[in-house]
Parts: C-alpha cells; sequence; structure tokens
C-alpha cells in the first residue's frame, strides 16, 4: 500500500478508531460495562442522537445547517408524550405535518436563497414554543407500545448495537451508494453543475429536509420510548451534538463530503464520551469541556492524517 | 503527439456527402437580453451534421451566451430552435437539449469535485439509475476516456477534487461524450483546452474530427486560433452579439480571423527588446540530478514552460514562500490563473479586489486610508483599462478578462519587484492580453521581474528566456532567439517520449 493509500485509510478509519480506543477505556476502567446490560446502558441514548445525527448530515450533506434538529426532536417527544397517547390518530397527523413543514422550509431557502442557519435558528424558537405549548411543564406519557419497544431485549446484542448497524448499512446504501445520494453529495459539491445537468435543486432540497424531518421525528419517539414522558427542552443539546458527530464522524461543513457510517459511530462516541469522564470521576463542571476537548483532537488528527496524505 | 500529426491531409474528412449537408441545429432569430444589456441580438445559427465548427470571438462577443441557449441553460428571450427537425422552441431547457443530443463542456469547470469520475458521469445522465448503475457509469466514463484521451490512466473511483485542473477538464470533457439512452450528437466545447496539455490537447482535436466523421457535430470555442484552424470545417466569427464572418476552413488564415475578431494583427514572433539587468533577483537551486538552477535577473521576463502541472506552478509557490532554497530580493506579488480558486474574493468590490495586496501600505494606524485606496484602485482600474462603470461595484459584475486584470492590478499596483504569474491568461480574450502584455512590457523596463508560467505558446515569445519544465524538473533553457514552439515542444517530449 503506497503511503497515500495508507493515510487515507487512516482518515476513513479514524471515526471507527476513536470509538474503539474509548470503548477500550471504559472496559479496562469499567469491567463490568463489558456485558449485554452495561453496553446497553452506555448506548441506549446514543439511539436518539443517531437519527438526529443523520438527519443533520442530511443537511449537511448540501452545505446547510440545521439548528433546529434539537428543538424539534424536543417537540416530538412532547407531541408523542401528549397527542400520540390521548388521540394516536391526531398525534400521527401532527407528526407528519411536522415532516412537511420541515421540506417546506427547505423549498423556501432553496426559492428565496436565504441562509438556512438564519431560517432554521428561528425555526428553533417556533418548535420550541408548540412544545411549551403542548406541554407547559415536563410531564405526559409515552405510548405504551413505544417504551415498550424501546426495552426490547434482543438476542445477540443490545438494542443500540442493531440500530447502529442498521442505520449505518441503510444510510451507507442510500447516501454513499445509491443514485439518489450521488445527486444529493453532487448538490453539495457544485450545486450549480447539478442544476445545469437538469436536476431541480428545489426538489433535492425539499427531499432532503423531509428526510431530516423523518429522521428527527423517529428521533424524538425513541427519546420519548427511553425517557418514557416528554419535557419541551428534552433534547435541545442535540443540535450542537449532531453537528459535532457529523464533524466527528469525517464529515465536511461544505463540499457535499459527508459519510453515514462515521456519522453514527460520531454519535456513540459521543455518548460514550459523557460516560467515560464519569467513570473518570471528572467533575461534571468540568466534563463538557473535556468531550470539546476530545472532538478537538479527534479533529487535529484528522487534519494531521489528510496534511500527510496531500504530501505523501 | 507531434504537432505535426495535424497535416492538411489527415484533415479532410472521410466521404459522407448526404449527411455533410444536413442541418442538426437551426436557430433562426434568436435573442438573449440580460435586463437593458443585449448579449445576443436576434441571429441565425445553423450547425450541420457531421460538421465540426469553429466559433471566435472576443470576450463579450456573445459567444458563450450563444452556446448557453444552444444547451438548453438560458432561455432565448426570442426566436425558435429547432434541434433534429423538431421545433423545441418554447420548451427547451437543459434535459430536452441533453435527450437531443446537445451537450455543453463548459468554461469554468463544472463537476462536482466531492464525486468519483463515475459518480459524475451519474449526475449527468438521469438513465443511470437502479441496481447496478455505478458499474456501468464506470463503464461509460472509461470508454469516453479511453476514446478521447488514450492512455490517459484515470481510475473512475477517482475523486475529481484531488486531480490537478488539468486532468479534471479532461474528465470533464470525455463526459460530454459519453452516451446512455441519450446519444451524443452535438458536443460544445467552450474553451476545452485552456488547462490541457499540449499532449491532450491533440487527443482532443483528433477526437472531435472522429466524431464528426461519425455524422456527429462539434462547436469549439476557443481563443488559440491554431486549435480552431486545426479542428474546423467552417468558422463563425462573433462580435458584439451577433455573427460577423461565417467562411468554410479554407477560406481562412490565422490573420484574417484576427482581422475578423476586430484586432489589429496579433503580434507573433516579434522578439522582445531585453530589459534585463546584470543583478540577480531570483535564484533558486537545482532540484536535482538532470535540472538546471532556475535564475532571473531585475527587468527580465522569464517564461517558465512546458507541458501544464509539470512544476511549473510549484516553482512559483516555492519562490514566493521562499521555501526549498529559493532566494528571492525584493517583495514578491502573485497573479493566479485559477480567478474562482485562487483569485477573486467573490463578494467583494472590484476596488477591495484590487487593493487586497496593497493594504499593510496602506493602512494608519492600524485603519485602511479609504481615500488613497480608492484613488489607487481608480488609477489602476484606468492604467489596465478596466471596463466598468464604477470601480465599487461587486467584482462578479466583470467579465472573466476583466476580473483578471483586476487581479494583475493587485500585484502590479503593490510594491513588489518580482511578479509571479501562473497562467493567468487561461481562457481570456486576446484583446485583455495585448492589454496586459503591453503593461507587463512597461513594468519590466521600470526594472519588474516577472516570472510567468504559461501553456500558451505566444506568450513565451513575450519572455527574455525560457525554462523548459518537465515532471519537476527544469531540463532547458532557452535565451531570446531560441525561443520557440518547436523547440518548447522538443524539450518537453524529449525524455520520456
Amino acid at each position: 500500500m503506497s503511503r497515500q493509500a495508507l493515510f487515507a485509510t487512516a482518515e476513513r478509519l479514524l471515526p471507527a478508531i476513536t470509538l474503539g480506543l474509548l470503548l477500550a477505556a471504559i472496559f479496562t476502567e469499567q469491567p463490568r460495562a463489558m456485558s449485554y446490560f452495561g453496553l446497553n446502558l452506555l448506548l441506549s441514548l446514543a439511539i436518539p442522537i443517531m437519527f438526529a445525527t443523520l438527519a443533520q448530515m442530511m443537511i449537511i450533506a448540501i452545505n446547510d445547517l440545521d439548528l433546529s434538529i434539537g428543538s424539534y426532536v424536543s417537540l416530538v417527544a412532547c407531541i408523542g408524550s401528549t397527542l400520540l397517547t390521548s388521540q394516536p390518530w391526531l398525534g400521527a397527523l401532527a407528526l407528519v405535518c411536522g415532516i412537511a413543514l420541515y421540506a417546506a422550509v427547505g423549498a423556501l431557502i432553496e426559492w428565496r436563497r436565504l441562509p438556512s442557519i438564519v431560517v432554521t435558528l428561528g425555526l428553533s424558537f417556533v418548535w420550541l414554543g408548540l412544545a411549551v405549548t403542548l406541554l407547559p411543564t415536563p410531564g405526559g406519557k409515552a405510548p405504551a407500545w413505544l417504551s415498550g419497544s424501546m426495552r426490547a431485549q434482543p438476542a445477540f446484542a443490545p438494542l443500540p448495537i442493531y440500530f447502529a448497524a442498521v442505520l449505518s448499512l441503510v444510510g451507507w446504501l442510500v447516501v454513499s451508494r445509491s443514485s439518489f445520494g450521488v445527486i444529493l453529495r453532487g448538490a453539495g459539491g457544485n450545486a450549480r453543475s447539478v442544476a445545469r445537468a437538469g436536476w431541480s435543486l428545489l426538489g433535492i432540497r425539499m427531499a432532503v429536509y423531509g428526510m431530516a424531518g423523518l429522521l428527527g421525528t423517529i428521533s424524538g419517539l425513541c427519546l420519548l420510548g427511553l425517557t418514557t414522558s416528554g419535557d419541551a427542552n428534552l433534547a435541545s443539546r442535540y443540535t450542537l451534538v449532531s453537528i459535532a458527530s457529523v464533524i466527528l464522524g469525517g464529515g465536511s461543513f461544505i463540499g457535499g463530503r459527508v459519510f453515514p457510517v462515521g456519522a453514527v459511530l460520531g454519535a456513540m462516541t459521543l455518548t460514550l464520551a459523557a460516560s467515560f469522564l464519569t467513570f473518570m470521576r471528572i467533575n461534571a463542571d468540568w466534563q463538557i469541556g473535556a468531550q470539546g476537548f476530545i472532538l478537538v483532537a479527534v479533529l487535529a488528527l484528522r487534519a494531521m492524517l489528510s496534511r500527510g496524505r496531500e504530501a505523501a | 503527439m507531434n504537432p505535426g500529426s495535424l497535416a492538411p491531409a489527415e484533415r479532410t474528412r472521410p466521404a459522407a456527402p448526404a449527411r455533410g449537408s444536413e442541418v442538426f441545429v437551426d436557430l433562426r432569430g434568436v435573442s438573449r437580453n440580460f435586463g437593458a444589456v443585449q448579449a445576443l441580438r436576434p441571429i441565425d445559427f445553423q450547425v450541420l451534421r457531421g460538421e465540426c465548427l469553429g466559433l471566435v470571438g472576443h470576450n463579450g462577443a456573445g459567444k458563450s451566451t450563444l452556446m448557453n441557449v444552444l444547451s438548453g441553460t438560458l432561455n432565448a428571450s426570442a426566436g425558435t430552435i429547432t434541434v433534429n427537425g423538431a421545433d423545441l422552441s418554447g420548451r427547451y431547457d437543459v434535459r430536452v437539449a441533453h435527450h437531443a443530443g446537445v451537450r455543453c463542456v463548459f468554461q469554468e469547470l463544472s463537476l462536482c469535485p466531492n464525486l468519483t469520475i463515475a459518480e459524475n458521469a451519474r449526475i449527468a445522465h438521469p438513465a443511470l439509475r437502479g441496481i447496478g448503475w455505478r458499474k456501468r457509469a464506470a463503464a461509460l466514463m472509461q470508454g469516453a476516456l479511453d476514446q478521447v484521451f488514450p492512455g490517459h490512466g484515470f481510475g473512475m473511483g477517482d475523486v475529481v477534487g484531488e486531480m490537478p485542473i488539468g486532468r479534471r477538464q479532461m474528465v470533464e470533457i470525455a463526459r460530454a461524450f459519453t452516451e446512455t439512452e441519450d446519444e451524443a450528437r452535438l458536443v460544445i466545447l467552450d474553451e476545452p483546452t485552456s488547462s490541457l496539455d499540449q499532449g491532450a490537447a491533440d487527443q482532443l482535436i483528433a477526437a472531435a474530427r472522429r466524431f464528426a466523421a461519425g455524422g456527429r457535430s462539434t462547436v469549439v470555442i476557443s481563443h488559440k486560433i491554431n486549435e480552431i484552424l486545426a479542428v474546423a470545417d467552417r468558422v463563425v466569427v462573433m462580435k458584439d452579439g451577433t455573427i460577423i464572418d461565417d467562411r468554410p476552413r479554407a477560406a481562412w488564415t490565422r490573420d484574417s480571423i484576427v482581422e475578423a475578431m476586430g484586432h489589429a494583427a496579433e503580434r507573433i514572433r516579434t522578439t522582445r527588446v531585453t530589459t534585463a539587468t546584470a543583478d540577480t533577483v531570483v535564484e533558486v537551486p537545482s532540484s536535482g540530478s538532470g535540472s538546471l538552477a532556475f535564475r532571473a535577473a531585475k527587468g527580465e521576463i522569464v517564461g517558465l514552460a512546458g507541458l501544464a502541472g509539470h512544476g511549473q506552478t510549484d516553482t512559483l509557490l516555492a519562490i514566493q514562500s521562499r521555501a526549498g532554497g529559493a532566494k528571492v530580493s525584493g517583495e514578491v506579488a502573485l497573479v493566479p490563473g485559477d480567478r474562482v480558486v485562487d483569485g477573486v474574493f467573490p463578494l467583494w468590490s472590484i476596488e477591495r479586489n484590487i487593493s487586497a495586496r496593497w493594504l499593510p501600505d496602506l493602512t494608519q494606524g492600524g485603519l485602511i486610508r479609504l481615500g488613497s485606496e480608492r484613488r489607487k484602485a481608480q488609477e489602476w482600474g484606468a492604467r489596465l483599462a478596466l471596463k466598468t462603470p464604477d470601480i465599487r461595484d461587486p467584482i462578479l459584475s466583470l467579465s472573466g478578462g476583466n476580473q483578471q486584470k483586476a487581479l494583475f492590478a493587485r500585484a502590479l499596483g503593490s510594491p513588489a519587484t518580482v511578479i509571479l504569474m501562473d497562467d493567468p491568461m487561461r481562457g481570456v480574450d486576446i484583446g485583455t492580453k495585448q492589454d496586459v502584455y503591453a503593461m507587463i512590457a512597461k513594468e519590466a523596463d521600470m526594472g519588474r521581474t516577472f516570472l510567468w508560467y504559461t501553456t500558451e505558446m505566444d506568450e513565451l515569445y513575450y519572455c527574455d528566456r525560457v525554462y523548459v519544465f518537465h515532471y519537476g524538473r527544469i531540463v532547458k533553457e532557452l535565451v531570446a532567439a531560441e525561443i520557440s514552439e518547436d523547440a518548447v515542444l522538443r524539450a518537453s517530449f524529449e525524455e520520456h517520449a
């Protein structure tokens, strides 16, 4: 293998290596975590984060940024713990409307050439407002089928591992392998050339935002299934975590470079990082900073590898 | 791959008399306005089957607008468009054009840099979908590249953004010749060879001829008149948004084309009266065995020649950063060649773009002296005959050639005494070029040193000395009278031929 190929491979494997190292560190510190239940506990909260990360990844693939995903996931959890339990059909309708709204926002951004950051930042307050209206104080109750299914204990491996595997596979097929994924990433790489080839950027953006809305909805429902009750601020940190996960997974903010498998691994890494720091008995006040440090270290390593590849 | 391979005998088309006269594309009374500006006056334009049409004219003549209309990326303001006998006016767009077999390779590169070669084929072909589309896309691109650029050495999984600009252009050209259920019947090449080296350019010309021999058509737009003469069956000259001349190839000469474009005959083969002095200002030691050392004197114009991408740019960048043992006395300014990537600040005004390099000399107490900035920018705009109503307009309001002039102003207006030029005339019209050549000669006379990487042979005649690069090494030094296209090509192909 040439030096260049070696660097390129190392760069691609970096998200997996990071996750592996983190797991190894956790297992050395807490050998009991190396069990079905240990892994389940450690990773169950990664499930909604994986979905939110993939939603963010769709948006980042076309050079946009979604600052509303956290409050949208919270809103879904609020809808789920109120309407979906009391009036299932109305609840389902509300969720479908949410996805349609997402697609409409995509259309608005393309049609008026608005910066996605501004639109989605504004939108995050809309979602938050709706969530507070629906559920002024934390509470509500998840539908029994939802919390039941999130408690499932499948054979061989805990539920989060199955989720990670299936999400990686589907994400990879749709974004990295399918002919649709090429158009999607192409729009991020050179929108004008995609438009010149006769594709509708409006259609692409609507599809992308719609898919992000769908993934955000699933994320909210999974989160609700785990927590069993809703809160308007339940997932507000998801916005930044999802962005960090996409980047940690090898993606770039611009240029249509996104990697679904990496993003899923990145989401797991960031979830585990919090637990790891707790195991290390690092003061909670320092944890956010320490998480940031891990992120910076990995990104620095990636930059070094990519520079090494260019120099080789 | 020598330039003599396009002898007239080979250029004549194999007999295909019946098809030769059939009209493939017929535009009648087509015009296009941008606001109050009439970029295209009502014109009639035909392309025949099996014809290779050369289209010339300087920037702003309307060539690109016409080609954009023909390829469906711009709607015509008026007129009818008939392709292959079917009247498509009113519903003509990119998809319809593609379906009818009309393809366009645009002047600015329009591949997606984050995608592989095969994936870029998918962007152009809606039909590449479903199970196994990757294999089909790779086979399609492999076939097209093999056909147009035999021996290209691309892997279909290579990511486009990691290739040098010349290689990207090869991929883009080849993509225009790919066929799925939509055939390629007319390929428009807008400045196709601007980043190609001579070898690839010759391959492309040969491919365009073969394409024509198969009853398909091409339209070639180029500022390189020799190329037009080598490839075209018919040459159309545009000026001010209309067609001013249209004759078969045999009726043209190089001089008559240039004359028709509205410029005095190009300065060819004039040897420069050197203004070089004895003081050496730039020295780069030899980079290894068989490589010559690089040297430039005050007031000298030194050319960096050879095939595109053989280390000329790297040498300029090493001089700029004084890396690799390069010794430079005095300040250095670079005129970039790839405007979009390393040249303009797209959101800034012309003035700010020009003054970007001067700011250290324009500040007082950490603040920019706005008055002198404007005065100086205006002065340089006037000196380079920048065509703009107001220097405060956005840089993108300028045509490509005028944007390049602004980049020249940025370098020349700085106190730098060594000016590095990274193939800055790529795809620039002859009028702009003449203005800039004159400015370079004048500035050299005043003691500035120019290091000029160029892919255009004609520009080497403006140099005092030329270094020929080959695979990162300097293999030949040509002094004044020795400089000729032949000598450069011989040095470029000598070793690994």
